[in-house]
């Protein structure tokens, strides 16, 4: 019987919990590493200032406005702004 | 220059103070200064573990405030001499250790030693964090299981963030990965992460591999490192260990199960 169990066992082992971890992990490893990269408390907060600012002259959606913080070499830090200017027509 | 290693983890229990004593030891028998350095104040082990316990009159903080010199305060081992150890304080505020006064000892210490190894404790409040801050090289401990990588891996963003050598945009900080408790039968079972597994997932480069084995309890029974017991897997694997961080190439060992009897051989396990 024990015999009998061993290969029926056998054949279920396809994922092991060996596999099941390696799995787990990567996921929440990876998850946990975005996060850790995060940008500044007070990127929302300046996100939010500039469109104000933007938007008493131009017309700016939330979707043509991107901004980003990228760490560079070193100690440089580069603030990218984008944002994307529709045609005059559309303006008014 | 002395090289400042930190022996750290994140979590608890996976040997960080096995492995800085068996270090400690190792690096010193190959004849340099190694002054051993335990960071868990108010959870003093690194004496229990080197076999000092009973010699132990000042203590870290006590060097700090300037209650005791460094001289005063190191434990020469008796076992092999250039090896010193700075026991942790037991009873005292753990606020005691900032980055100033910790920064001046190793200062100090640096002078005379040629490896200062960071005992750190586990967590990643601040006594692991001031373990970390000087660190040249890390020694990320860790076992083939899920909440030691996923700790490890926080670690690792620490090292890479809080650390001197990150503040101030030098070369970041050496890591290395120690993968401790190995059970290659239970990894051939599939019950067990592989080492390329947790290799896999960490990404940093693997210093060693440490088989579960009953010689590391004995050894902490009785107050002498693994590594001295020189029959044991465990010992030799800390002593490849010791040939890896001197920059020698030595193959991986107790990384396959032993061979299994014929029984099993013939119905394929």
């Amino acid at each position: 019987m024990a015999l009998l169990d061993y290969f029926l066992q056998k054949k279920e082992k396809q994922v092991t919990t060996a596999f099941k971890a390696k799995e787990r992990l990567q996921i929440i490893v990876a998850h946990e590493r975005t996060c850790r990269n995060k940008q500044p408390d007070y990127l929302p907060q300046l996100t939010e200032d500039i469109l104000n600012v933007l938007r008493k002259y131009i017309k700016v959606s939330d979707e043509s406005f991107s901004i980003n913080l990228d760490k560079k070499e070193g100690n440089l830090n580069v603030l990218e702004l984008n944002i994307e200017l529709h045609d005059e027509k559309s303006r008014d | 220059m002395a090289r400042i290693i930190v022996v750290t983890s994140g979590k608890g229990g996976v040997g960080k103070t096995t492995s800085s004593a068996a270090i400690g030891i190792g690096l010193a028998l190959k004849g340099h200064k190694v002054v051993l350095i335990d960071f868990d104040i108010g959870l003093r082990n690194l004496d229990l573990i080197m076999g000092c316990e009973r010699r132990v009159v000042y203590d870290f903080v006590n060097v700090i405030n300037g209650e005791a010199t460094l001289n005063q305060a190191l434990i020469k081992d008796k076992r092999v001499s250039s090896l010193s150890i700075l026991p942790a304080s037991q009873t005292r505020d753990k606020d005691a250790l900032t980055k100033e006064n910790v920064g001046k000892i190793l200062e100090e210490l640096a002078k005379t030693f040629d490896y200062i190894i960071c005992d750190s404790p586990a967590g990643i409040e601040a006594g692991a964090m001031m373990a970390l801050y000087y660190a040249d090289e890390a020694i990320v401990t860790t076992n083939p299981e899920v909440s030691s990588v996923r700790d490890s891996d926080r670690i690792l963003g620490m090292l890479a963030s809080r650390s001197r050598r990150a503040e101030l945009g030098l070369e970041p900080i050496k890591e290395h990965l120690l993968l401790t408790r190995y059970s290659p039968k239970r990894v051939e079972e599939g019950e067990m992460l592989s080492v390329e597994d947790v290799v896999d997932i960490l990404s940093i480069p693997l210093l060693g591999v440490i088989p579960e084995s009953q010689a590391v309890l004995k050894a902490s029974n009785s107050g002498e490192p693994v590594i001295l017991d020189i029959e044991s897997d465990a010992g030799k694997a800390y002593q490849d260990v010791i040939e890896r961080l001197l920059g020698e190439t030595v193959e991986f060992r107790f990384l396959v199960a032993e061979k299994k009897g014929i029984f099993t051989r013939m119905f394929g396990g």
